[in-house]
């Protein structure tokens, strides 16, 4: 009995973890679009993650969704409407993404790695600080985009959102792949990744593409965003800070630079997290990701998808 | 090496007159911003002798302050008070506040060994990755540990010891004790750089496997170099840890590595002197921003936070017009540096 009680725990934290895993997959992929095509750490993505959310929210603030006092109940939003807040937000977060990258990235292309990872740190603060001052520092209840259902299939519980999230991760998932692998802008992307200069003298708008890769993992974070933000009720200006983090770390245990990567780096640290924060302690299942990291980092430093590369005397 | 000594005697004699003067003249508020750059030195000078001499990018500078915090902090309290019970606060006996330090340092080091060794085979971002892991796991690992207070940390650590004539000092001793390790730690590093072991560091950095065939075992003077820095973090962690009186895990967040590095960069990475006033310079812009944030809450127009932004502004404008750093890898104007510090530290003995 305990053992059958064990297994679906384990198999209900499992299920748990996927949904996270998917927010943290949809994150990863902004960072190894970027790590890939610049191989810049973009710090700054977490916080375009939490301006999505924000979008969001305040466009259901102005159509009237929630009440004036933050400490009000919101209302529902219908879905159709929900929807378009979240292609706005998602338009909204592409717009920051490839300012972001215009202004505090590109003058420094030619500067080494250092300097722009830098400005990244400073436009991340920024977006933090900004926020706080533009949005209020008080956590704010986010309107409910969908009621909350829960179905079950044996042993385990699934509540609707957590399907929705997995749903939609595999959705724009399988899109993106077969962006960057069936059309030209994409293949243009591959080639950006794989040698820009050579890229540049094939006539690939180099700069075009850097935008187009800024703006496609910025509208990415931006869904994850709205995901977490319909999950966990209440969101604030410094969401971005633990979750960006961690899905660096997915992104860099997947293989940097690797898509396929970045989902089953994001799906093994969400599922992970949620079983050993379920069945042991729920403080270790912040230290997970990082012990991940740096067994993976020792054992394959190219990460569980990258490829190897070999460097040359 | 009779050389280093008169220096290190001038430093000592210039860190107690400096601490007098503080103690008489000068409003406790401006020593605490003192004794925070003081702090924040000793984080960056010992960083870029694994940053910016080494080349390795290491983000976990946070990871081994936070070991030499909880190591240092408990031994402190245990020696000076022999039990863990709330009440008064007192003075470490110098003995004591000795062997804190001591062991921290050395907790650190070890810790930066078994850290360094496997850590510094990774490149590039993956280096810095890994330690900013290596920091988050430190930081998670001391919350979860009860008998070094979880996540609220240690209370009433010890006060650093009092030295002659001190007795009547408002603000204590602190000033005194974070110069000294100052002072202690630019003159091994400027003598560092110049060794045959700073040499080989340079050598790693400008280019790892051509030094490998000059016979520098790059490895393991990377490791070396890691373990210096680790060190000097963790004295600096026992400081902090002494001069608040108290320490929790969140003390030492990446936010604090990631500044730590950001103090390199914005100085001019590997460069003793730019380290130092990337130190000054980050740790008080922030605080000679918040009168003006004040200023502006109470006229009506408040903006939280707005040191913070402006800081990130100043920051990615720096980096925009000057990517290389202020001093870039030159040390504060050549011309001087030649003709005073080499020549006072170049003593006849061997390595420091």
């Amino acid at each position: 009995m305990a053992e059958a009680d064990i297994t679906s725990q384990l198999l209900q934290y499992s299920a748990n973890g996927l949904a996270k895993g998917s927010t943290y997959a949809l994150m990863a992929v902004g960072y190894t679009l970027v790590y890939g095509v610049l191989q810049l750490i973009n710090f700054a993505h977490a916080e375009v993650y939490m301006l999505g959310s924000h979008f969001a929210y305040y466009q259901a603030r102005w159509a009237g969704y929630l009440p004036e006092d933050s400490a009000g109940k919101p209302e529902s939003v219908p879905i159709g409407l929900a929807l378009g807040f979240v292609a706005v937000a998602m338009i909204a977060c592409s717009l920051v993404g490839m300012l972001i990258e215009r202004i505090a990235y590109r003058p420094l292309r030619n500067a080494g790695r250092l300097a722009p990872l830098i400005t990244a740190i400073g436009v991340s603060l920024l977006l933090q600080y900004g926020g706080q001052a533009v949005f209020g520092t008080e956590p704010k209840l986010f309107p409910t985009f969908m009621e909350t259902e829960v179905y079950e299939l044996g042993p385990i519980k699934f509540p609707n959102t957590n399907v929705l999230i997995v749903l939609t991760t595999v959705v724009l998932m399988t899109a993106l792949t077969l962006f960057v692998t069936k059309t030209r802008p994409g293949a243009a992307m591959r080639a950006c990744s794989h040698d820009m200069k050579t890229a540049r003298l094939m006539g690939i708008n180099v700069n075009a593409t850097i935008s187009l890769t800024f703006g496609i993992g910025s509208a990415m974070a931006a869904v994850a965003g709205v995901l977490v933000a319909m999950d966990q009720p209440a969101i604030t200006p410094l969401m971005g800070v633990q979750i960006g983090l961690k899905a660096f770390v997915a992104a860099v245990v997947g293989g940097i630079g690797s898509i396929p990567g970045a989902a089953l780096g994001g799906l093994i640290l969400g599922v992970s997290e949620s079983v050993v924060g379920g069945l042991w302690e729920t403080s270790y299942a912040e230290a997970v990701a990082f012990v991940f990291l740096i067994v993976v980092l020792l054992f394959k430093p190219s990460g569980l998808l990258g490829k190897a590369t070999r460097e040359k005397v | 090496m009779a050389r280093t000594i008169a220096i290190f005697l001038a430093a000592l004699a210039g860190c107690y007159g400096l601490n007098w003067f503080l103690a008489e003249f000068i409003e406790v508020v401006y020593v605490d911003y003192l004794n925070l750059i003081g702090i924040a030195i000793i984080l960056a000078v010992s960083l870029n002798v694994v940053n910016g001499l080494t080349g390795q990018f290491s983000l976990g500078h946070a990871g081994f302050m936070a070991v030499g915090a909880f190591v240092a902090s408990p031994i402190s309290i245990w020696l000076t008070y022999g039990e863990f019970e709330s009440g008064p606060l007192a003075h470490a006996s110098l003995l004591h506040f000795g062997l804190a330090l001591l062991a921290c340092g050395v907790g650190a080091a070890l810790v930066g060994v078994v850290v360094g060794a496997p850590a510094l085979r990774l490149k590039g971002d993956y280096l810095a990755i890994a330690t900013l892991g290596f920091g988050e796991i430190t930081r998670i690992m001391l919350q979860s540990q009860d008998i070094l207070g979880g996540p609220t940390g240690l209370k009433r650590i010890p006060k650093m010891p009092q030295l002659p004539g001190t007795a009547g000092w408002d603000g204590g001793t602190s000033t005194f004790w974070i110069f000294l390790v100052v002072a202690v730690l630019v003159i091994l590093t400027v003598r560092l750089q110049r060794s045959t072991f700073g040499r080989a560091l340079i050598a790693i950095r400008e280019n790892e496997l051509a030094a490998e065939t000059m016979g520098i075992r790059s490895s393991r003077m990377k490791v070396m170099a890691f373990v210096y820095g680790a060190f000097f973090a963790g004295i600096a962690g026992a400081l902090f840890a002494h001069y608040q009186h108290s320490v929790r895990p969140d003390d030492f967040t990446a936010v604090r590595s990631i500044g730590v590095v950001v103090m390199l960069v914005l100085g001019g990475l590997g460069s003793v002197t730019g380290a130092i006033t990337g130190a000054v310079f980050v740790t008080l812009l922030p605080i000679m921003l918040r009168p003006v944030e004040e200023s502006l809450a109470s006229s009506g127009t408040p903006i939280t936070g707005l040191s913070m932004i402006v800081y990130a502004l100043l920051l990615i404008a720096f980096m925009i017009f000057r990517p290389q750093g202020i001093f870039g890898q030159r040390e504060l104007s050549l011309k001087l540096l030649r003709s005073w510090v080499p020549s006072a530290v170049r003593g006849k003995g061997g390595k420091p």
